[in-house]
């Protein structure tokens, strides 16, 4: 229905008045540099940027992995109603799109080994810093190679089984170029290693 | 980005047809097929193929027309599996092509209903793929008007019918009219369905409907030659796409004989090399005993090479239409070496367009 279209732009419209006044308020009281993006991220726990690192790390890489997955399997089940041979052998490429997922959990629980309670009074440290901001990009780094990995396994892989399905030799051959596309999970796993090489675990101030 | 979200709805399906696609019968079966001498040595050869299960209990003296309708009825079972197992999207592109059957079998019950023809027998010819609800009550209706208000608004036809509505009476040259025009609004609605699909989709059909196109405009040329067919009727009934729109159609619409279609046909490089060496006669698949072939053979074989092609990319719906275009090219050739058999004609046997 065009209901949907107006209710949008409603929205839209709503939003952006409700900003530009806030906008405008702050502005021509005198209040601006109370608007401090800056500021505020300075101001976040460093827990908060590092779980998040580790969330992400581990759900992109999931999401990657099934995505991956879906793509080959249903490839494999339609290919495989009349030539039941391939099968087994088109497991592989479920296997690669899984180790993706199991990347994601290896960095996850390093590092969630660095996650520690502070109970120093005087708050985090510097280094404290550093290890929330590290775990942030190491973990992103890592969740969105394993998603575009994920990704290319999967539709490699599909494009396999159908070329497999219909003359043998061509398996190898399109498995080569699957395992090229599964090196990049590998890539973002040594980044996240590198980056967050030097972190140490949460203390606070000593 | 279309890889990403194709195979969510149509994954299996395409595995299905390329399984359907490698079951097609090789250039060295066909060999196999043409030394047969008799019916039942036909019968034990097409035994290995996926076409075992549908002859095998078939009485020992096997007619022409029972391996034809046997054969189509494999087609159909496969098309029909693939339509119970289909999801939103690729569920509306295969009824699509089922429109053009339904085309054929509207036109093939109002003419048997004018020569007074038993209706149980004409359902009997239709096409299992174009079969709709209403499509029985066709025999009673005798004129455009009735058809369309009685029958033909309740079925995936009724937008086609627009431009013909204005036909008085059903006479023998009508219904061809009707029967084209029908056809040129389902190509062009199907080509504009197609393109809206995006990408690859929307440019694999667009080859594959342009070329139908084409072969439509020149079919209807050589057809009109010498019918009280007007110059404008002809033009209006020439589909609006193809490699020969707009163009080439103006051209065709005023030609009156062979030669000036061949040099019209040549301007296009496509065609240039389909025609070397055709025969002028445009008679039906056989032409003479030296080999050359007729232009609807070669508009066969140029179907066959763009249908193929259509199997090198994947994620893409056009894979359905190419693989049932291949597989009725298959039941033409294999009744095409049937009648040779049974009529003893074996130096025709040949003139089959093998496909893999």
């Amino acid at each position: 229905m065009g209901y949907l279209a107006y209710a949008r732009t409603a929205l839209n419209a709503t939003l952006a008045t409700l900003a530009l006044w806030a906008g405008l308020y702050l502005l021509l009281t005198g209040r601006g540099e109370r608007f401090n993006v800056g500021g505020y991220l300075l101001r976040l726990s460093p827990y908060m940027w590092g779980l998040y690192g580790i969330s992400l790390c581990i759900g992109l890489s999931v999401v990657g992995a099934a995505w991956g997955i879906f793509i080959a399997g249903s490839s494999i089940l339609g290919g495989a109603v009349r030539t039941p041979r391939i099968a087994t052998k088109n497991l592989i490429s479920i296997i690669f799109c899984e180790v993706v997922a199991i990347y994601g959990v290896i960095m996850a629980i390093v590092f969630s080994a660095k996650i520690a309670a502070v109970n120093s009074d005087r708050g985090f440290s510097a280094s404290d810093y550093y290890t929330g901001y590290s775990l942030f990009w190491g973990g992103l780094a890592v969740g969105l190679a394993n998603l575009i990995c994920g990704l290319a396994v999967g539709i490699t892989g599909s494009n396999a089984a159908v070329a497999d399905a219909h003359d043998q030799q061509l398996f190898v051959k399109i498995l080569v170029i699957e395992i090229f596309g599964s090196v990049i999970g590998l890539f973002g796993l040594i980044v996240g290693l590198l980056v967050t090489g030097k972190a140490e675990d949460f203390t606070g101030v000593i | 980005m279309n890889e990403i979200y194709f195979n969510i709805d149509a994954g299996y399906l395409e595995g299905i047809v390329r399984g359907y696609r490698d079951g097609l019968i090789t250039a060295p079966q066909y060999m196999n097929l043409t030394q047969c001498e008799t019916m039942d040595d036909l019968k034990l050869q097409l035994a290995t193929t996926d076409y075992a299960s549908f002859l095998q209990n078939e009485p020992s003296p096997l007619a022409t027309s029972t391996l034809s309708a046997r054969c189509t009825e494999a087609l159909v079972a496969e098309f029909q599996y693939m339509q119970q197992n289909a999801a939103e999207p690729i569920s509306k592109f295969l009824d699509y092509i089922t429109y053009g059957y339904m085309i054929d079998n509207v036109i093939l019950l109002i003419t048997g209903t004018l020569h007074e023809r038993d209706t149980h027998d004409l359902l009997e010819k239709c096409h299992p793929l174009g079969f709709f609800d209403t499509m029985p009550a066709l025999c009673v209706a005798t004129t455009v008007q009735d058809l369309y208000s009685t029958v033909l608004v309740d079925s995936p036809l009724a937008g086609y019918f627009r431009e013909c509505l204005s036909a008085e009476d059903l006479n023998e040259l009508n219904i061809e009219i009707i029967r084209n025009t029908l056809y040129k609004a389902y190509l062009e609605d199907f080509y504009s369905y197609c393109q809206s699909l995006g990408e690859p989709t929307g440019s694999v059909m667009a080859e594959l409907l342009r070329f139908e196109a084409d072969r439509r405009t020149v079919n209807i040329t050589i057809n009109s030659f010498g019918t009280e067919l007007s110059k404008d009727d002809r033009a209006k009934l020439y589909p609006r796409l193809g490699n020969m729109y707009p163009e080439a159609q103006t051209k065709l619409a005023r030609v009156d004989d062979m030669d000036q279609v061949k040099s019209i046909l040549e301007q296009y490089s496509e065609y240039k090399i389909m025609l070397a060496g055709v025969s002028m006669n445009a008679s039906s698949s056989g032409g003479n005993s030296s080999g050359d072939l007729s232009l609807e053979d070669r508009f066969f074989a140029k179907e066959v090479q763009l249908n193929k092609e259509s199997f090198e990319q994947q994620f893409h719906f056009g894979v359905f239409y190419s693989w049932l275009r291949l597989k009725e090219q298959e039941i033409r050739n294999i009744v095409w070496i049937a009648e040779c058999i049974s009529q003893q004609q074996k130096d025709k046997v040949n003139n089959y367009t093998a496909i893999y």
